[in-house]
Parts: C-alpha cells; sequence; structure tokens
C-alpha cells in the first residue's frame, strides 16, 4: 500500500474512534439542548465521572473491563438523576444566564471533588488483554482497542437511532422536541421524560468518558478542557438533533486527526477556525433548525 | 393638567433619572480612600480597576443587550495582546496603545458580531465560545509573536505623557487605571441611560415587539457589541501595561467565565454591579486561592450555584429587596 493512501486509512481510523467517543458524550448535550431548552455546560463532568469511575474500578479494584464499562455508565446516569431533580429543573426554559452560572459553579466543583477524591494527576487505562496488540484484516491491521471502540460506538449509535424511530420512549422525545406543550397536551409526563432523557444522555457521556479514556485524558480539568469539543459537536450538528451531532462528530473527528497529523505545528485552531466558518454559512448548525 | 405641563413632567422623569446622585460617587470616593490608606496593595487595586471596566464592558452586552456571552475574553486579550506586542516591540506610549488596543478589540468584536450576532439564545452563547476559543488557540499556536504557553514579555511601557513612570509601587498604574475606568464608566453611564440604551433594554425585553415599532434591532446589537469589545480591549491593555506581561490567559475561558461570575455577583445590567463583584471576587481570590486553589475552585463553585439558586440580582439585587422590604 502506498504511503499517502496508508496514512489517509490511518487519519480516517484513528478519526472515526475519536468521532464515535465524542458523538457519545456530546448527544446528551445536543438533547438536554433542544429538549429542555438548558444549556448543561457540565456535561463535560458527567463523561469525566465515567471515565474516573471505569479507570479507578479497574486498576484499583480490578473489576474487569465491561463490568467497569457498564459501571462508568450506570455511575453518571445515577449521580445525573438528583441533580436534575434538585438543581436542573428549576432552570429549564429558563434565563441562559443562570444556566450558565449554574454550570459553571458544577464544573467548578467537579474539578475540585475530582482532586479531592482521585488526586490531581491523569489516569490512565489499561485496555484488557484481549483488545491488547492489533487486529489484522488482512490488508491491513489496527490497534485492537480502537477497532473495539468503533465497533461499541457504532452498534450504539445504531441501538440509539432506532431505539428512538421505534419506541415509545424514542417517540414521546421526539414529540417534545418537537412541540413541547402540544405533547404535554396529549398527556405525555414531560416531567418524567425529562429526568430519563437526561439519565439517559448523561449515561450515555459516562459511557464516552471510559471508553475514551485513553483519547481524552482523565484529569480533574476535563470537563473545562474539552468543553469546547463538546459546544462544537452540539453547534455544528444542530441544537436538539440526534443525527446532526453524529456527523458534526465525525467531521470534527476526522478534521482534527488530519489536521494534527499534517499540520501538527498548528493544533486544533484550524477546528476552530473551521467552525466559524461553517457557522457562517449555517447559523443554526448542519441540522438545526432556524 | 395641560399637555404641555405634562410633557415637561414626563421629560422631567427621564431626566431625573439621568441625573448624578450623590451615592455615584461613593465608589470613587473610595478609590481614592484606598490609595491612601492601603498604599501597599496598590498593584492589586490597579488591576481590580482594570477588572470592573472589563466587566462593566460586559454588563453592557450582557445586562442591556441580553446577549450571554461566554467569550468576552476575546476583546480582553486582544486589547492586551495589541498593547503588549506595540511595548514590545519598540512603541511604549501607553496613549496611543489604549487607542490602538480599544481600536482593533472593536474590529474583532465587529466583524465577530457579523458573524455570531445573527443566532440567538443557546446557538449564540455556542458561538461566543468558539470565537473566544479560536482566539485562544491562534495565540497559543502564533508564538513567535507571542510567545505561546509562556507569554508575551520584554514589554517596554514608557511613561505617561513622558512624565508619570511607572513605579514600582503601582502609584501611576492605579491613578492611570482609575482616570481610564471613570472615562470608560461615563460613556457606559451615557449609553445605558441613552434612548440607544433604552433600545437595547426593550430588544433584550421584547424583540418582537421593537421590530414592530420599526427599531433597527440588529444593527443595535452589532454597535453595542463593537462597543463592549472595544471597553474590554482597554481593560485588557490597562492589564498589559501595568503588569507588563500578556499571558494566554487574557483569552481562556476562565477569564470570560470569571467575568459573569463578578457580574452576577454584583447584579447584573445595574452598572454597578461590576464595582461591588469585582474587589469581593478579587479580593477573596488573592486570599483564598494562594492557601488552597483546589479548595478555591469548590468554594466558588458552590457560591455560584447559591447565587444562582437564592440570590438572583446578586450584591445590589438584595440590596434592593431590602430598600423594598423598608420603604413597605
Amino acid at each position: 500500500m502506498s504511503g499517502t493512501l496508508g496514512a489517509l486509512v490511518s487519519i480516517g481510523f484513528h478519526g472515526l474512534a475519536f468521532a464515535m467517543v465524542l458523538y457519545l458524550i456530546s448527544v446528551g448535550l445536543s438533547v438536554t439542548m433542544g429538549l429542555m431548552g438548558f444549556v448543561n455546560l457540565a456535561h463535560g463532568a458527567f463523561a469525566m465521572l465515567g471515565g474516573y469511575v471505569m479507570t479507578v474500578s479497574m486498576t484499583r479494584y480490578g473489576v474487569p473491563f465491561l463490568a467497569a464499562l457498564g459501571l462508568a455508565a450506570a455511575t453518571a446516569a445515577l449521580v445525573s438523576i438528583p441533580l436534575e431533580r434538585l438543581l436542573y429543573r428549576r432552570f429549564y426554559g429558563g434565563e441562559e444566564l443562570d444556566q450558565v452560572l449554574l454550570t459553571m459553579g458544577l464544573i467548578f466543583m467537579s474539578v475540585a471533588g475530582a482532586t479531592y477524591l482521585w488526586g490531581p494527576q491523569t489516569q490512565h487505562m489499561q485496555p484488557p488483554d484481549w483488545l491488547a496488540g492489533q487486529v489484522d484484516l488482512g490488508f491491513r491491521s489496527f490497534p485492537a482497542y480502537r477497532s473495539f471502540l468503533i465497533v461499541c460506538g457504532g452498534a450504539l449509535v445504531v441501538a440509539l437511532w432506532l431505539g428512538l424511530e421505534h419506541t415509545r420512549f424514542g417517540a414521546q422525545i421526539r414529540a417534545a422536541v418537537d412541540n413541547l406543550r402540544m405533547a404535554q397536551s396529549v398527556g405525555i409526563n414531560t416531567s418524567r421524560l425529562f429526568v430519563l432523557t437526561f439519565a439517559l444522555g448523561s449515561g450515555l457521556a459516562g459511557l464516552g468518558g471510559g471508553l475514551g479514556a485513553d483519547l481524552m485524558a482523565i484529569n480533574p480539568t476535563y470537563a473545562l478542557q474539552y468543553l469546547v469539543y463538546f459546544i462544537i459537536v452540539v453547534a455544528v450538528g444542530g441544537l436538539g438533533s440526534i443525527r446532526g451531532p453524529f456527523f458534526a462528530a465525525l467531521f470534527i473527528g476526522i478534521a482534527d486527526t488530519a489536521f494534527k497529523y499534517y499540520l501538527p505545528e498548528l493544533g486544533a485552531f484550524f477546528i476552530y477556525a473551521l467552525t466559524m466558518m461553517l457557522l457562517l454559512w449555517r447559523p443554526q448548525g448542519l441540522f438545526g433548525r432556524a | 393638567m395641560s399637555s404641555e405641563a405634562t410633557r415637561a413632567a414626563t421629560v422631567d422623569a427621564f431626566a431625573r433619572r439621568h441625573r448624578f446622585r450623590a451615592i455615584e460617587a461613593a465608589p470613587w470616593l473610595l478609590a481614592l480612600a484606598v490609595y491612601v490608606v492601603f498604599p501597599r496593595y496598590l498593584p492589586l487595586g490597579a488591576q481590580i480597576l482594570a477588572t470592573i471596566l472589563f466587566v462593566l464592558s460586559a454588563d453592557l452586552v450582557l445586562g442591556y443587550a441580553g446577549i450571554v456571552t461566554l467569550g468576552h475574553a476575546a476583546f480582553f486579550g486582544t486589547g492586551a495582546y495589541t498593547a503588549g506586542l506595540l511595548a514590545a516591540n519598540g512603541w511604549g506610549e501607553p496613549l496611543s496603545g489604549l487607542i490602538a488596543a480599544a481600536l482593533t478589540a472593536a474590529l474583532v468584536g465587529f466583524l465577530s458580531g457579523l458573524i455570531i450576532l445573527r443566532a440567538t439564545g443557546l446557538a449564540l452563547l455556542m458561538q461566543t465560545l468558539v470565537v473566544a476559543t479560536t482566539l485562544y488557540e491562534a495565540a497559543n499556536k502564533l508564538g513567535r509573536w507571542t510567545g505561546g504557553d509562556d507569554g508575551l514579555s520584554g514589554m517596554v511601557v514608557w511613561p505617561i505623557f513622558g512624565m508619570f513612570r511607572f513605579d514600582l509601587f503601582g502609584r501611576t498604574a492605579y491613578t492611570y487605571c482609575l482616570v481610564v475606568l471613570f472615562l470608560g464608566w461615563l460613556l457606559a453611564r451615557q449609553i445605558a441611560h441613552s434612548p440607544f440604551g433604552r433600545s437595547l433594554t426593550g430588544a433584550r425585553e421584547n424583540t418582537s415587539r421593537m421590530h414592530a415599532i420599526g427599531a433597527p434591532v440588529a444593527r443595535r446589537r452589532l454597535i453595542i457589541y463593537t462597543i463592549s469589545a472595544a471597553l474590554a480591549g482597554v481593560a485588557g491593555a490597562l492589564i498589559a501595561q501595568t503588569t507588563s506581561f500578556v499571558g494566554l490567559t487574557s483569552l481562556s475561558l476562565e477569564r470570560s467565565g470569571n467575568a459573569l461570575i463578578m457580574l452576577i455577583i454584583g447584579g447584573v445590567g445595574r452598572l454597578y454591579g461590576a464595582f461591588i463583584g469585582v474587589p469581593l471576587f478579587m479580593v477573596a481570590q488573592d486570599r483564598f486561592s494562594k492557601i488552597d486553589p483546589v479548595y478555591w475552585y469548590f468554594w466558588l463553585g458552590l457560591l455560584m450555584i447559591s447565587v444562582v439558586v437564592f440570590a438572583r440580582g446578586g450584591v445590589l439585587g438584595l440590596f434592593e429587596r431590602l430598600w423594598g422590604l423598608r420603604r413597605r
């Protein structure tokens, strides 16, 4: 295989893996913004929580990989429920300034809390033996863990989309996003819908944080450090969209990997500039409604 | 009452709102007292004064025009780097540095405003963040000029008017910041009470109705965004010139976020929120973050949540409520 083609395949592969993690984390943010009209800047804190639960339970307590993954998602979802009930729900559809301050406050507390509980250093995740090394696909071999990431992420995306189309819960979410008052009028319990959706989004974020622990380093400032990535995915994908963020994540994951490969000295600058251009063209994002 | 008299009364009512009240002299008298009583704290005092100007500029877009921004540091940093680059490359004249900073920041504000002010609400909020991050990353990667992560050093700032040297005790810096803040405050006050300022508040409260009475809402939002950017740029330049250093943090999300926090602590849309929130925040930060930065973050986060949940309107809002109770 020629060098250029090899590099392109490599960029596509790693970009795809990054995109899966970005999507899993950001989709909950997009839905919270579209459905509840709430800008949850602290969304990344749930991903961080998942990442910590995953890495710490594996390294300190020897929990097996898949169980740790489940634990990460469950913890993030469970922690998000009381927060939603006690804090978030008071501000649904309210003033953005309040939401921003509330969630920035939560970010700060998450930074302090993570430092207190797990120390300031980065947590490393050791993939299990069956995911170490490479898998050979005939024409080329790929790192096994990243391949697992793509397969696992892809399966979740398909499950999420099918669930949204074909389950009663999914139909309720779609109805509420389209027209909240009408959904309430036909008897959908939106308060319950909100808390379930919020927990689902947070759980997916926890899962993404855990799965992507080797791509996005788990440290106390995680929620602040990667906030812009999550925000960009939602801004480019379009608020409230479930599919939009997927294509946005794909675009950002692959573009970011490509720029870092070819122009490492410019780092993430191009991604931001590209996002600006895209928003100039479509202010409401790719799949957003004006 | 004749219509003539009604008219006069109405005009008088508006004029009264604009007239200077005795209490408005309080922050300035206090600032002068600090100069005399706490000579050792003047360097911190100068930083506080410049930050008040920055937060005041944020109040113009946030409190009056209702544009919630998470990227106001973009303009602060632009101003700081403009003044810093001039002083580091052989032009250390401070006043022209301020003007240059105001102009470049205004240009950045105007251009980014053209793009992002078309959006509203959450989309707008996210886009302000993206603008600031783009600039942050640009400054980070243009290390040859900006010094990147290490910050821009080697600034040589000349004496003001060729006479007042920036001294070690911060006397010149303090006075300089105080005078510039005073001028900035006069401008902001003028804007807030002008028909232009009232129409911004109108657009914040009900955009469609302002459209309906024929107000050019989009243009006015762009104008205030540009003016506010210029003021923020001046604030950045002040800090750059008085500390002879510009770091990447001047463009960071943390700075934008802190401006919001200080504003909300003081009170939004009241013109004086910055004068209360900034000193409280910065003195507390100066005391506590040295002891333990992690716990500072914890308490800061808790404070923000409590303010949002319990004390909307900040310190000034509390005062207004107490005042209201007393009068009842």
